[in-house]
């Protein structure tokens, strides 16, 4: 069988559409276009039937009830309105927040936001070397104005996995909500709003297989019944906390999307698992100076960031033509800065430079696995033939001495 | 980001990766940039009456870093030391067409140029690269 190129293998930045979701909304477009809020004739009950049965799906998968779950535009959306929400609710407790600085741009740049506007005082954690926040440290942190803590349940970057459970019973305990960028991790690994004392929970579509623009937002309605003041103000849609009309077909889509990531995460997270560590493995048996970025067992079963020392992580990618893969090299962002992740991780921007994001997905298949790791590895090896750093480290030559001329 | 079809030709086909005997006295090294910006260069020239007649460069980094001394390597070998200095940035700009944000890789390259030459003339004293060559 030939292979599709290039081969895709970002699925931590986007996923494709599962066709079974694709289907599920097709009806909701044309004969079944009813606004769910019309509650006086048919059209409005077919639709809000469909949003019914996508609530319980996307409940279902993360141990929620129907009710607690609020249809938003994605993760984005649904960060802003936890953060900005639970500050402007709970003010009268305080405005302390505390995030990790590896979190993703959605809760960092929306606590600066209410930093400086005067709402909120942030507290950003730096996680250990291997991503993981020391809890140690997160409790001594929590102060009675504490309002939220807010940690992703795995990176986007390096796909490590937070100690969910651990760090729900220490909030709960304490007595602050807990809010969780999950947008990664649901459909993924096992999620549970009960075991892991989750207040919030931000989810979004197209990470799971299903539609862009369309996420969600489960809010705990019990033990404790959290409030979130709304962002977008209208009639009152979504328990008032997200007013709009419903985007019916995507709602759908998502539901349908959380129903098969439901059914099948066991096995595809083994067989994920297994596609990751062979393409691990594969890279480690060719190439010397190459470092995993993050926690070893505690990530996603579809990460893999790699640092390839001594070659940039964009001329990499140039390289490897027929990989979609992504870099924490500067070069692919606009600011010239490496990745802040792989930076709070300590690693040196000199290895952050030469990172590169591999993300498995559904579709991934053992045949693109093995074309991955021989591409990169071919890559790999043409650039670091041309790289004076790599000549350098095989002389013995330790490149931290060097009095490099900083430009 | 879309790169020029000659930033793809260098950096597919790049002229003259290597290394020049850095203890030789034709030889001049320089390297430039830092490892923690994503780019360093290491351009040599060897130099014979005053004529720049190799260049080898290693260089770390993007696509148009590696492109950029790739072209500088192929600019400079002919020319005398005094004509290798005359290039300038804009021109390598201009040649692989590099966008304002690889600007910054054009720099690098003259400046290897410039370093190379520098340490070449070090290394043969104040005395001009013809006289040096000669001894």
């Amino acid at each position: 069988m030939t292979l599709k190129k290039p081969v895709y293998l970002d699925n931590n930045a986007t996923t494709p559409m599962d066709p079974r979701v694709l289907e599920a909304m097709t009806p909701y477009f044309l004969e079944k276009f009813g606004n769910a809020a019309s509650r006086n004739h048919a059209y409005g009950w077919v639709a809000e039937k469909a949003v019914d049965l996508a609530r319980e799906q996307v409940a279902k998968l993360i141990g929620a009830s129907a009710k607690e779950i609020v249809f938003t535009s994605g993760a984005t959306e649904s960060d802003n309105i936890a953060l900005k929400g639970a500050i402007e609710m709970y003010k009268t407790k305080g405005k302390h927040l505390i995030t990790l600085e590896t979190e993703h741009k959605a809760v960092i740049d929306t606590c600066k936001y209410l930093e400086r506007i005067g709402a909120a005082e942030v507290t950003y954690l730096k996680p250990q070397p291997d991503g993981l926040v020391d809890l140690a440290e997160l409790e001594a942190t929590i102060r009675d104005d504490t309002v939220m803590v807010a940690i992703m349940a795995a990176n986007n970057e390096i796909g490590v996995i937070q100690p969910l459970a651990e760090i729900g019973a220490l909030c709960h305990a304490k007595k602050v909500l807990f809010f969780t960028d999950a947008a990664q991790a649901v459909g993924k690994i096992p999620m549970d709003v009960e075991a892991m004392n989750i207040d919030v929970l931000a989810i979004s579509g197209h990470k799971v297989y299903g539609p862009k623009g369309i996420g969600a937002l489960y809010v705990r309605r019990r033990k404790p019944r959290v409030r979130l003041a709304p962002l977008v103000h209208g009639g009152g849609h979504e328990r008032g906390m997200r007013s709009g009309t419903l985007d019916v077909p995507s709602i759908v889509g998502l539901g349908k999307a959380c129903e098969v990531a439901g059914e099948e995460l066991e096995a595809e997270s083994a067989r994920l698992t297994k596609l990751r560590d062979r393409l691990w493995n594969g890279l480690k048996a060719e190439l010397d100076f190459i470092y995993l970025n993050g926690h070893e067992t505690k990530r996603l079963p579809n990460n893999l960031n790699v640092s390839f020392a001594h070659v940039e992580g964009e001329g990499l990618m140039m390289a490897m033509k027929d990989l979609a893969v992504s870099s924490g090299s500067a070069c692919t962002s606009a600011s010239l800065e490496p990745s802040y992740v792989l930076k709070a991780l300590g690693v040196g921007d000199e290895l952050a430079h030469t990172s590169i994001r591999y993300g498995l997905g559904r579709f991934t298949t053992e045949e693109e696995v093995d074309f991955a790791i021989a591409q990169s590895v071919q890559a790999v090896k043409r650039l670091r033939e041309m790289s004076p750093l790599y000549e350098m480290a095989k002389e013995g030559i330790d490149l931290s001495t060097i009095q490099w001329s900083v430009h | 980001m879309a790169y020029s079809d000659k930033v793809i030709d260098h950096f597919n086909n790049p002229r003259n990766v290597g290394n020049l005997d850095k203890d030789s006295e034709q030889v001049g090294t320089g390297i430039v940039g830092a490892p923690e910006c994503g780019d360093v260069m290491r351009l040599q020239i060897q130099v014979k009456d005053g004529v720049i007649n190799d260049a080898k460069f290693k260089t770390f980094g993007c696509g148009s870093a590696i492109a950029s001394s790739s072209l500088a390597t192929e600019w400079i070998k002919g020319k005398t030391v005094d004509e290798a200095l005359r290039i300038k940035n804009t021109d390598i700009v201009e040649e692989l067409s590099l966008p304002p944000v690889k600007i910054h890789c054009s720099v690098l390259a003259e400046d290897a140029i410039k370093a190379a030459i520098k340490d070449f003339q070090a290394k043969n004293g104040a005395a001009s690269p013809t006289e040096a060559a000669a001894t």
